[in-house]
């Protein structure tokens, strides 16, 4: 087995060592009618070569994203990654470490980290960022207990805007954890009052921008009237190379900003892993999750970072944490932080200037179609279609002519009510040749 | 010292022992900057053409100012992340011993086989039609995981450990609400060798922690858990092995008292790696364990993540699993997404787990198979308690009269006329090149050092590290202090200061000095 190093001899002299005749000796406290005798059902060890024909078979039977004009977007973005990226996080330094205990031999990770943190304060316009999540629902869930907190109270308004899975999360979160939760209808166009639904007994307010939808959403008057009781507000966001190019949670008085930072470094896999954004006010950090890294001195005063805070974490707290989480997404974090360093300032600018001139020409082919809507008034590069026809269908049929052309909003929120609705996106990835195709293959799907 | 009576900064800040050069670098190991002090505000290392002209639809939500992050152009870019690495200790530099976090090596072909655009390049929310391979590659980890552990049902979306964690404690909750006992059992039992994310997790979801001691052998006797165990109890959250590196010997017994009292048996998984192809769980009578994949199937830690954390569930949890979960149908695999009619308790996550941590820990299964999972367990326990064997002369091992399993536990016993703490001894190991041990965990042992050298190391690499151990221990015995008080002093850091770290948070770069 390539894998494992032992051999019999070696392991013949390991037992001698160790004083026992046969290995069954170090299993001796499984119980006798409990141990497996033999081996597990399963096929016996392959070569790489074996192992690598039989994944790329398997793999082989999904769609790539980048084969297709692809459209689709609700939570997950297909990006351009530089190869830098994915050179770097390959690194054995950094893939196979762990948490950094001892931060003597641990400072690469814990600069990225500082680094890191850093990056996502100021992208979300907050004070103090932790070193990322499991991924943005999460981020939102633990967000919510965060503000039940903060606020001694335990009801949630949920915004019809918040991404159908995240609002899931949190009612299963809120259910288990005993509170309350006010879920709003879904809000297509970004029309609902939120102020109406806070009262004296609200503990936050979770609003997502751009919203599922596609929907920009002014926070300000939100937060006003959330402050006014007492309740806080937790920004959401799905897509951050959107921050890159509308005014950031902080700036509209924001008191948690949460997202998902998927867009940023990180392929789509299918849906995990990605890391989860969770920023905040400096004020709040003690009730923080998650992992911090801070900056103090060596014994010989140079500058150096550690983790820092923990008594807020369970391995210090225990029932009496702030969360109970342990690993976070620390190499998708490095990924993140390595693109936005590519990026810069400018280059995310031009990047979320690229995808929403390409939504703005997308938005604009496709409401040409005869029967076809484009809901929102103003939008990032993400926006809702009304078409004439159940758009679950209608997003089977335009797979069949090779074009993946968005999320059916009924494949999320069954039963809303918003079957002729379709979420699409486009990032910097779509040509003019990928929109001519979508456009001509929704008109025939409608001819 | 911080609330676990751990030394947190040296008693003796001896200076550095190298000669001080201009520029701080020493050789191959170079000082750092940070991006924000050597980066602009309009480099990028991205090239990318501005969009041709127009109509902007942000309306009056666009951005006013610049964002404060300063870009690199890629070499700078390669250069400073390159620089950043080496000052980082890996498992491909060498043994990385940590107890209960399980590094082995990562093979390369796992990185491979998650980046085949099949897999790494496919949408969540693509039409099911067309993510066939992705999901067959969680049906068939879902199927090697339920070979294994011969449990009823897994749930496979939980993002990490103490996720699955947090998934298996609340399919226990809505298991006994169904029973329409949520209002009186509220007790969630925990014994205090436990992880601390178990009570972390028990609380989170509102149960009361009741801790369970452990007995002087290490393990937890049933007769300990049939005394805390009352009708007011829902669970209990066991680990096995447990912290101490031991398998519990009185587990059956104790999951037929858990369930005569009608509470609910979860097992934390975290060391599953010792018993892979050895025992089942399932047939231990446990009721719902997560299996960390970046542990016991060795998919990269990444320097804190990401996990994977599956839970494999009983029958009697398996209903209330959450969604989404796939399911054969014919030829064709469906996913299930929203709650259909069942008791599931809803959701963990937006979309369905960490399917690119799937691929490579189904990689790693594919690899070793049944022969090879099976040698790995017996390696990984041979190589513990061949280094328990070769240190227990020298060093104090609390429960050293008997095997261990995948870890080889010690204490601080043995240092206690030198005035040196296990921290002491750990830095020590740093400049011998070595990561230290897990250490001050599990709490019950005073100054534990937890050592698992995992089945990925050589003979030769197991018999230096132990030697190193060895003469680091006699000279600690034998009186030479400063060796150790002053350790590390040839890391790229020697010890920081942890408690000016956590007084004065200094969280972010700033232009100005925090006040």
């Amino acid at each position: 087995m390539r894998y494992l190093p032992l051999d019999a001899s070696d392991r013949e002299a390991m037992l001698a060592r160790i004083g026992v005749p046969d290995i069954s000796a170090l299993f001796a406290d499984i119980p006798a009618d409990k141990r497996i005798e033999g081996l597990l059902d399963m096929p016996l060890a392959k070569s790489e070569m074996a192992v690598e024909r039989e994944m790329a078979a398997i793999a082989g039977r999904s769609l790539a994203a980048g084969s297709v004009p692809f459209f689709l977007g609700a939570g997950a973005y297909r990006r351009h990654i530089p190869a830098t990226v994915d050179h770097l996080i390959q690194r054995s330094e950094f893939l196979t470490s762990y948490t950094p205990y001892q931060p003597e031999i641990a400072q690469g990770t814990l600069q990225v980290l500082f680094e890191f943190q850093t990056q996502v304060a100021a992208l979300t316009g907050m004070e103090v960022a932790n070193a990322s999540m499991y991924d943005g629902s999460t981020a939102c869930g633990e967000a919510m207990l965060m503000a039940h907190r903060l606020t001694r109270r335990g009801r949630a308004v949920i915004s019809g805007g918040l991404h159908p899975q995240y609002a899931d999360v949190c009612a299963t979160l809120a259910r288990m954890a005993g509170d309350a939760i006010v879920r709003l209808p879904p809000d297509l166009t970004a029309s609902e009052d939120i102020a109406a639904a806070i009262d004296g007994a609200t503990s936050c307010v979770i609003v997502q921008s751009p919203d599922f939808f596609g929907n920009p959403r002014d926070l300000a008057p939100i937060a006003a009237a959330a402050h006014a009781h007492g309740a806080l507000v937790i920004a959401v966001f799905t897509d951050p190379v959107a921050l890159g190019a509308l005014r950031s949670p902080g700036e509209m008085d924001a008191d948690i900003a949460v997202g998902e930072g998927q867009g940023i470094g990180n392929a789509l896999s299918f849906g995990g892993p990605y890391l989860g954004l969770f920023a905040t006010r400096a004020r709040n950090v003690r009730q923080m999750p998650g992992r911090l890294a801070g900056e103090t001195v060596d014994a010989a005063g140079r500058r150096s970072f550690v983790l820092t805070l923990s008594t807020r974490e369970q391995h210090i707290r225990r029932d009496k944490a702030t969360s109970n989480i342990c690993t976070n997404s620390g190499l998708c974090a490095l990924a993140f932080s390595i693109h936005l360093t590519l990026l810069g300032a400018a280059g995310l600018r031009r990047l979320a200037n690229v995808n929403h001139a390409n939504a703005v020409r997308l938005a604009e082919r496709l409401a040409a179609i005869p029967g076809v809507e484009v809901v929102n008034s103003h939008f990032f590069n993400e926006f809702t279609l009304r078409t004439p026809r159940p758009a679950a269908a209608l997003i089977e049929a335009l797979a069949e002519r090779g074009v993946i052309g968005g999320l059916p909003v009924s494949r999320l929120l069954p039963g809303a009510g918003l079957d002729d609705c379709i979420v699409v996106a486009s990032t910097e990835t779509n040509s003019e040749d990928d929109r001519a195709a979508f456009a001509r293959a929704l008109a025939d799907c409608l001819g | 010292m911080n609330v676990q009576g751990r030394p947190t900064r040296p008693e003796t800040a001896a200076p550095s022992h190298r000669r001080a050069t201009f520029t701080g670098n020493r050789g191959l190991d170079i000082e750092e900057a940070l991006i924000f002090e050597t980066g602009r505000l309009d480099a990028t290392g991205v090239d990318l053409d501005p969009p041709e002209p127009y109509a902007s639809r942000l309306g009056p939500h666009a951005r006013a100012g610049a964002i404060e992050l300063p870009g690199l152009t890629e070499p700078e870019a390669i250069r400073h992340y390159v620089r950043l690495s080496r000052n980082n200790y890996s498992i491909d530099a060498g043994i990385y011993p940590l107890g209960s976090c399980t590094m082995k090596h990562n093979s390369r072909l796992n990185e491979k086989m998650a980046r085949l655009p099949g897999f790494a390049d496919v949408h969540p929310l693509q039409p099911v039609s067309t993510a066939q391979g992705a999901l067959a590659v969680i049906e068939a980890l879902s199927r090697a995981l339920l070979t294994m552990t011969g449990m009823e049902a897994v749930a496979m979306s939980p993002k990490a450990g103490a996720h699955g964690e947090l998934c298996g404690m609340m399919a226990i909750k809505a298991a006994v609400e169904a029973r329409g006992e949520g209002a009186t059992r509220r007790v969630v039992l925990v014994p205090d060798s436990a992880h601390g994310t178990n009570p972390a997790t028990a609380a989170l979801i509102g149960y009361s922690v009741r801790p369970v001691p452990a007995g002087a052998d290490g393990t937890v006797s049933a007769e300990a858990v049939r005394a805390a165990l009352a009708s007011d109890v829902a669970a209990i959250m066991l680990t096995n092995p447990n912290t101490c590196g031991l398998f519990e010997r009185e587990i059956v017994g104790i999951a037929e008292a858990v369930r005569a009292a009608g509470a609910y048996f979860y097992c934390d998984g975290a060391n599953f790696n010792a018993v892979v192809g050895k025992t089942r769980p399932g047939d231990l009578g446990v009721d719902a364990m997560h299996i960390n994949l970046h542990k016991t199937f060795s998919t990269p830690h990444g320097g804190g993540g990401p996990g994977a954390g599956p839970v494999a569930l009983s029958s009697r949890l398996a209903p209330y699993a959450p969604v989404p979960y796939v399911k054969r149908e014919g030829a064709a695999l469906r996913l299930v997404e929203h709650i259909e009619g069942g008791e599931s308790f809803g959701r963990m996550c937006a979309f369905h787990g960490q399917t690119g941590m799937f691929v490579r820990a189904l990689a790693f299964i594919l690899s070793h198979g049944a022969d090879g999972l099976r040698q790995a367990s017996e390696d990984a326990v041979l190589s513990a308690n061949y280094i328990l064997a070769s240190l227990s002369d020298l060093m104090s091992a609390p429960f050293g009269e008997r095997p261990c399993m995948h870890e080889a536990l010690f204490d601080d016993r043995w240092l206690k006329d030198t005035g040196l703490t296990t921290l002491d001894f750990a830095k020590a190991m740093i400049d011998e090149g070595y990561h230290p041990m897990t250490v001050y965990f599990p709490l019950i042992v005073h100054g534990a050092m937890l050592i698992e050298p995992t089945e990925s190391e050589s003979k030769a690499s197991l018999d230096l590290f132990i030697m190193t151990l060895r003469d680091l221990a006699l000279a600690a015995t034998a009186g030479e202090r400063e060796r150790f008080q002053a350790a590390p002093t040839l890391a790229p850091r020697q010890r920081l200061d942890e408690t000016r770290a956590a007084r004065r948070p200094v969280l972010r770069w700033t232009k100005l000095e925090p006040v």
